[in-house]
């Protein structure tokens, strides 16, 4: 659906984007991380073919971006960083406008329109001016005019950045049904938590290129290791410390806690169990601490 | 769809660009502080000006001066028709930079508009509301000037004043296209809109000199032709800013001034990607291979050199010299001062080719501010000149051959090539911000062509203006005097 292969964008003597290869799938959502200037928004233009790249080639829904960069724009909806409303329109007028850019007939934008105001929890306001929106209903029509003529593609830049946890909740879920419905979705975010539940794959952005991939436990794996175990017991570990060792790899021990690491945990953490019971040590708890992709993203920044 | 490459365009192309048009002015219409000040304009202004017309008919009439004020209505209707046409300049920067400034231009770019829709929508946008206000307004004018005064307009002034404000209008809107798209914000738009307003209000002075004046028939005409002219060529520059790359290409206002110098001197120095500098013979190599590029302007300025020549020849046919002077076009003043040359023979080389240099940088600089114009009009100058007097020789029974092959052959075979060069150099690189090539920025494509210049200047025209001012120090008077003697 996407496949970029070595974009590059330069500005002058400025290097924006360097040798990025990217590729979505149908299905897929694919969640751009990086820090604000690393990148993220040239990709996204060059992707919506609103820039091209100086080297290399990008094809959306099988069109290239350069050489058929009006059938790419037709497949693309691109929610920008900003809304970019005319706040002297109505939200209906509003849309009926980009609808017809896609030669939509009226009856159907309206129809399609005022189903998705319904869907965003902003009913009966779409006859209002938009300049009279909050923060949140400005994001969401900007959201309903990249979905407007159903497009194959979608790039989402910080789709919910402005929105209520409720809102934020409706368009997640928006998100979600239109992966569900083969679409491939970008999507930008410094939202990480947004990025770990939605992304199927996820790719860091630093300097124009990109330094990590693969989806949030592929990636806490490279990056933070084995999973970090916690298991407390009844008694005091003190005696049991040499059995433990046999077994994991201890990271710390305090009097009822033990953290271990180790490379599978399946098969070890019966056996781990089974030997403590057997010296007389209860297992109160036996747990995986989270690691956060925060933890990766920062990583991976720092450098 | 190609609109934006300059073919003609298509049914699909207008009708996208009717609906940016369409909301556009939806928008303008919906803004008290475009509507307020048009209607002010669109009604109380002409009703304004029909008082005053009448007033100063009487005040005129007491002192005999009948004509001032019947001159002074036809003036009046031009002012009436310019005032509402100036809202299409606030109305144009407020559309294209101000839409760039709110963040607005980002989704419409990604639609699948092509660029050429988009400049013909937000073109017609910005016109259509002050045109609307400049007819209306001179429509009160003219039901209220010939009911209180009896005057009525004639067809051709008529026709004319609406064609001047339409084209006027257009001017404005397709300038502020160039410079909204050097801004990235309403209020840089508006001090560089100075480009516009200042040249706007001095041709509206020109032309109220002219309506005064009282026989404006053709010159309107001239003037109308001049800036639809002008029009055309910032049309072409409009249309190839106004795309993707050059609006969001650079989201911050500033000059790089190290990448300026080293993209420029690179071309200059034709330095490899790899860092290194060729040798001077491979310079010079790049430099001839470069000459082709060349064709163009060189065919433009021979045409205008053929022109120049048709020009002398009709100017000797007008302005003959009086008998006197053409009694001093003999062969023994061309000798004596040929003889009188001589003694300053030495110094002859410098004085040449310094002054050559001079009008050279000077067409260079004129021509900067004005798409090439006046370099060309500097380069045709001197060839009118020389046909001229050669003409008047002519007339003065001499033979016009042979006073070109003594005063100017020897050295004007070197000359006019350098001349030639610098020249279409010149207008390539005042030229190419009309048309630059399409996968360049325009700064980029501007400062490459000012390399260009200066290769082709230094290489190859210095040399040969060196060579020329040495013939014509030394050779060229010995060839006069031989043929003369």
């Amino acid at each position: 659906m996407i496949i970029a292969n070595r974009l590059t964008k330069q500005f002058d003597d400025f290097t924006a984007v360097a040798d990025l290869s990217l590729q979505v799938n149908q299905g897929e959502l694919v969640a751009l991380l990086g820090p604000n200037g690393a990148g993220k928004t040239t990709t996204v233009r060059m992707l919506s073919a609103i820039l091209r790249p100086t080297r290399g080639e990008a094809f959306v829904n099988g069109h290239h971006v350069v050489k058929e960069a009006h059938a790419v724009r037709r497949s693309i909806g691109l929610l920008t960083e900003q809304p970019g409303l005319y706040d002297r329109m109505s939200g209906l007028e509003y849309l009926q406008f980009y609808g017809r850019l896609y030669g939509l007939e009226p009856d159907f934008i309206e129809r399609r329109s005022l189903a998705l105001y319904d869907r965003f929890a902003m009913p009966n306001t779409a006859d209002r001016r938009l300049g009279e929106y909050s923060k949140g209903m400005r994001q969401k029509v900007s959201l309903i005019r990249a979905m407007l003529h159903d497009p194959a593609v979608l790039i989402l830049d910080e789709p919910t950045s402005a929105m209520d946890p409720h809102s934020a909740k409706l368009v997640r879920d928006a998100i979600d049904e239109l992966r569900a419905d083969r679409r491939a979705i970008i999507l930008c975010t410094h939202n990480l938590t947004e990025a770990e539940s939605l992304a199927d794959r996820i790719a860091i952005i630093k300097h124009g290129q990109i330094v990590a991939q693969g989806s949030p436990l592929e990636l806490k794996q490279q990056l933070l290791g084995r999973p970090q175990l916690e298991l407390h017991a009844d008694r005091p570990l003190n005696g049991v410390v040499t059995q433990l060792e046999e077994l994991v790899t201890l990271e710390l021990v305090q009097e009822h806690v033990a953290r271990f690491r180790t490379d599978n945990p399946a098969v070890t953490n019966p056996i781990l169990v089974r030997k403590l019971t057997e010296s007389g040590v209860g297992v109160i708890s036996l747990r995986e601490i989270s690691q956060s992709l925060e933890e990766v993203y920062l990583q991976v920044i720092a450098g | 769809m190609a609109f934006g490459n300059l073919s003609l365009p298509t049914r699909e192309d207008f009708r996208l660009a009717a609906l940016v048009t369409r909301r556009e002015v939806r928008d303008s219409f919906r803004d008290w502080r475009i509507i307020i000040p048009i209607i002010l304009l669109t009604l109380v202004f002409p009703v304004l000006a029909t008082v005053t017309a009448q007033r100063m008919l009487a005040f005129t009439a007491q002192y005999g001066g009948e004509l001032v004020g019947e001159r002074l209505m036809p003036f009046l209707l031009l002012v009436v028709g310019f005032f509402p046409m100036s809202f299409s300049l606030v109305i144009a920067l407020e559309t294209f930079v101000g839409e760039k400034e709110r963040k607005s231009l980002e989704p419409l770019l990604a639609t699948p508009l092509s660029n050429g829709q988009l400049y013909l929508g937000k073109v017609v946008a910005a016109l259509v509301p002050p045109l609307t206000a400049s007819a209306l307004g001179i429509l009160v004018y003219m039901v209220g000037i010939r009911l209180t005064v009896g005057w009525t307009i004639g067809l051709e002034l008529l026709i004319q004043i609406l064609l001047l404000t339409a084209v006027q209008g257009l001017v404005m809107v397709a300038a502020a296209v160039v410079v909204s798209s050097q801004a990235t914000s309403v209020r840089a738009a508006n001090l560089l809109a100075s480009f516009i307003i200042v040249p706007m209000a001095l041709l509206l002075q020109a032309e109220a000199v002219i309506m005064f004046w009282g026989t404006y028939a053709t010159v309107l005409w001239l003037i109308i032709a001049g800036l639809l002219v002008t029009t055309l060529i910032l049309v072409r520059m409009g249309i190839h800013l106004f795309n993707r790359e050059e609006l969001l290409g650079r989201d911050i206002d500033h000059i790089r001034l190290g990448w300026m110098a080293q993209l420029a001197w690179n071309r200059f120095a034709m330095r490899g990607e790899d860092g290194r500098y060729p040798s001077i013979r491979l310079w010079y190599r790049q430099l001839f291979a470069f000459l082709p590029v060349l064709k163009l302007p060189t065919a433009v300025l021979l045409a205008v050199l053929a022109l120049s020549v048709l020009g002398g020849l009709l100017a000797t046919l007008l302005f003959p010299f009086p008998e006197a002077l053409q009694a001093e076009l003999t062969y023994e003043r061309i000798v004596s001062n040929a003889r009188q040359l001589q003694l300053v023979v030495g110094d002859l080389p410098t004085v040449i080719f310094f002054h050559n240099l001079r009008v050279l940088a000077l067409a260079a600089i004129l021509g900067l501010f004005s798409f090439g114009v006046m370099g060309v009009v500097i380069f045709m100058l001197p060839w009118a000149v020389l046909i001229y007097l050669t003409a008047q020789f002519a007339l003065a029974g001499g033979e016009p051959l042979r006073f070109l092959v003594g005063t100017v052959l020897p050295h004007a075979t070197l000359e006019l090539p350098a001349l030639l060069l610098a020249a279409a150099a010149a207008l390539r690189w005042h030229a190419i911000i009309i048309a630059p090539p399409r996968e360049q920025l325009i700064s980029e494509s501007w400062l490459l062509a000012a390399a260009d210049f200066a290769r082709v200047f230094i290489g190859l025209v210095i040399p040969l203006l060196l060579a020329a001012a040495l013939v014509e120090g030394y050779i060229t008077p010995r060839v006069l005097l031989w043929l003369y003697q």
